[in-house]
């Protein structure tokens, strides 16, 4: 067994270096998030949750969603430590996490996670959201851990 | 029950080009090394190139990552006649062994006498797999993965090998024997990129590229080209080597699994697995046998976690107890012998895509061929059956066992 690294904080990924784009089955997600508004598309007939979002509910059949205001709060579920900026190859310590989503069973949020370092990043930590602007006005949720 | 076409077509030519460390192929192209492996695989079938009729792709046809294969192309370049069967499966790696079963469809509807499936794979600095993620253009869905920086299947298969260890208490080192046990069968193939023992020192030293993965814990980035012909059980006898018989193929998987580590949607126990229980037991039901019945397992290793969860879902050992059955040395062979250690079925017995060479799964297809044959470097014992797998990857993953004539 190997001694465990000390990678020292686990920082966000910089928002200039990131894009996103929207199709009207994903836009209110984004525009809630804009909004500083945490959000998963609901089903609006049996109440199913998915993420990302998709034109059908996968259970009932149903097209018609719902936007519902989330805690803003969450669950590890899983992560990696990385430890090169994707972008420019330069060293950067960041953590992208797999999020469970209060108030919206099933739902998964794909992230990064900073608040402290990232070899104190455990499955099951408790972490809520944060807001990073990000290139075309968009806004990208982030998560730090309470 | 027994499958309807069990036995019914067999492959009956291999074919592959030199292995290349990524870009070393160059400046040969893509349909220069497809057509030498297609070539190799007709003349070691005893058929001529005049008689292949079918292709039956996977990866959707792709050649690596960022390219097309087309019948049309082939038949031009080939000077093949007609062609009846023109088919690919949906997705990427999966697909590999499924391949083999596609051609099967075709053979046993009589679209087809005589199909090629095969993969050819260059990488050049734009087409490289270890950033592909990370240089695809943004989309509406991969905004919901892109901006968190997992932008290689490293990084992304890291996330699932976490899980794993959360769950279950798997170690690091449980993945460094995946890579050390392989890479002893690599030192007697010309062809092998990666040929001298590994230690454990140096698993250790590996630079952590996606903690809990290192570097060695990654495949090969190769080029080359591999093509298999698959035909039907009677022209199979008139080839010039004995037949390796499709006994059980089947490709597919759950909506648990679905797109896997482009969602991250998936439950306990799919999100720390290899998405392969639902074609595993396709392929149980299909032949009646069990990991028990297996001789040599050729399983798709482009990171070796990803071994490991493929030996729980194919039930070589119980969900969890990956670690503790690769610990004890059960994925090795064992050459004086000709057989496994301590009870295992070796695993991977031509150094996989860790270290032998990574076409995308078609390796691992040709060594099946090999050992059922009999004719492979490191030749398992009386090996009447192998089992090939196509990639932990989004659906369909695939499954393929091939019987000894």
């Amino acid at each position: 067994m190997s001694e465990a690294i000390k990678y020292g904080p686990a920082k966000l990924l910089p928002g200039d270096q990131l894009h996103i784009t929207a199709s009207a089955d994903t836009e209110p997600f984004w525009e809630a998030a804009r909004e500083h508004r945490l959000t998963a598309c609901q089903c609006a007939d049996c109440g199913h949750f998915r993420m990302p979002p998709t034109p059908v509910c996968p259970e009932c059949s149903s097209f018609r969603k719902e936007w519902p205001t989330l805690p803003g709060t969450g669950t590890v579920f899983s992560f990696a430590i990385c430890n090169r900026n994707p972008v420019t190859g330069e060293p950067y310590v960041y953590v992208p996490v797999v999020i469970d989503l209060d108030g919206a069973p099933g739902a998964r949020l794909i992230s990064n996670v900073t608040g402290c370092d990232a070899e104190d990043v455990e499955i099951g930590m408790k972490v809520s959201v944060e807001w990073t602007p990000i290139n075309e006005g968009w806004v990208l949720p982030n998560f730090r851990k309470v | 029950m027994a499958w309807a076409n069990q036995d019914k077509t067999a492959i009956v030519g291999i074919g592959a080009t030199d292995y290349y460390v990524r870009g070393q192929s160059y400046p040969r192209t893509v349909y220069d090394m497809a057509c030498e492996a297609i070539l190799k695989a007709c003349e070691d079938a005893g058929i001529s190139i005049k008689q292949i009729d079918g292709f039956a792709y996977y990866s959707g046809a792709g050649a690596g990552y960022t390219g097309k294969l087309d019948s049309g192309t082939f038949m031009e370049m080939l000077g093949m006649p007609h062609i009846s069967y023109s088919a690919t499966l949906t997705s990427g790696g999966g697909g590999s062994v499924g391949s083999i079963g596609l051609a099967t469809a075709g053979l046993m509807n009589e679209d087809c006498t005589y199909c090629v499936s095969l993969m050819t794979l260059q990488q050049l600095p734009g087409a490289r797999l270890g950033t592909v993620f990370g240089k695809m253009s943004t989309d509406p869905e991969n905004s919901f993965l892109q901006p968190s920086g997992l932008v290689g299947p490293g990084h992304l298969m890291s996330v699932l090998a976490r899980r794993h260890m959360h769950l279950y208490g798997t170690t690091q080192d449980a993945f460094g024997e995946v890579a050390m046990a392989t890479r002893a069968n690599t030192w007697n193939r010309p062809k092998a990129v990666r040929k001298k023992a590994l230690t454990k020192e140096e698993y250790d030293a590996s630079p952590m590229l996606a903690d809990p993965l290192r570097r060695l814990d990654f495949c090969l980035e190769t080029d080359g080209a591999v093509a298999v012909i698959t035909t039907t059980r009677d022209r199979a006898k008139d080839c010039r080597q004995k037949p390796a018989y499709v006994h059980a193929v089947a490709h597919g998987g759950r909506r648990e699994w679905g797109r896997a580590f482009t969602w991250y949607g998936m439950p306990d126990p799919y999100f720390a697995s290899s998405g392969h229980e639902f074609t595993a037991n396709r392929v149980w039901d299909q032949s009646g046998l069990t990991a028990r019945d297996i001789d040599v397992a050729l399983l798709y290793d482009h990171f070796t976690p990803m071994v490991l969860m493929q030996l729980e879902d194919y039930g070589f050992c119980e969900r969890g107890e990956g670690n503790d059955y690769v610990l004890s040395g059960k994925l090795r062979y064992d050459a004086a012998t000709g057989k496994g250690v301590n009870g295992g079925v070796p695993v991977n017995t031509h150094g996989g895509n860790l270290n032998e060479a990574y076409i995308i799964g078609m390796t691992h297809v040709v060594e099946a061929v090999e050992q059922v044959r009999g004719n492979a470097i490191s030749q398992v014992k009386d090996c009447e059956f192998a089992l090939a797998t196509g990639g932990p990857a989004s659906l369909p993953v695939s499954s393929l066992i091939l019987r000894s004539a």
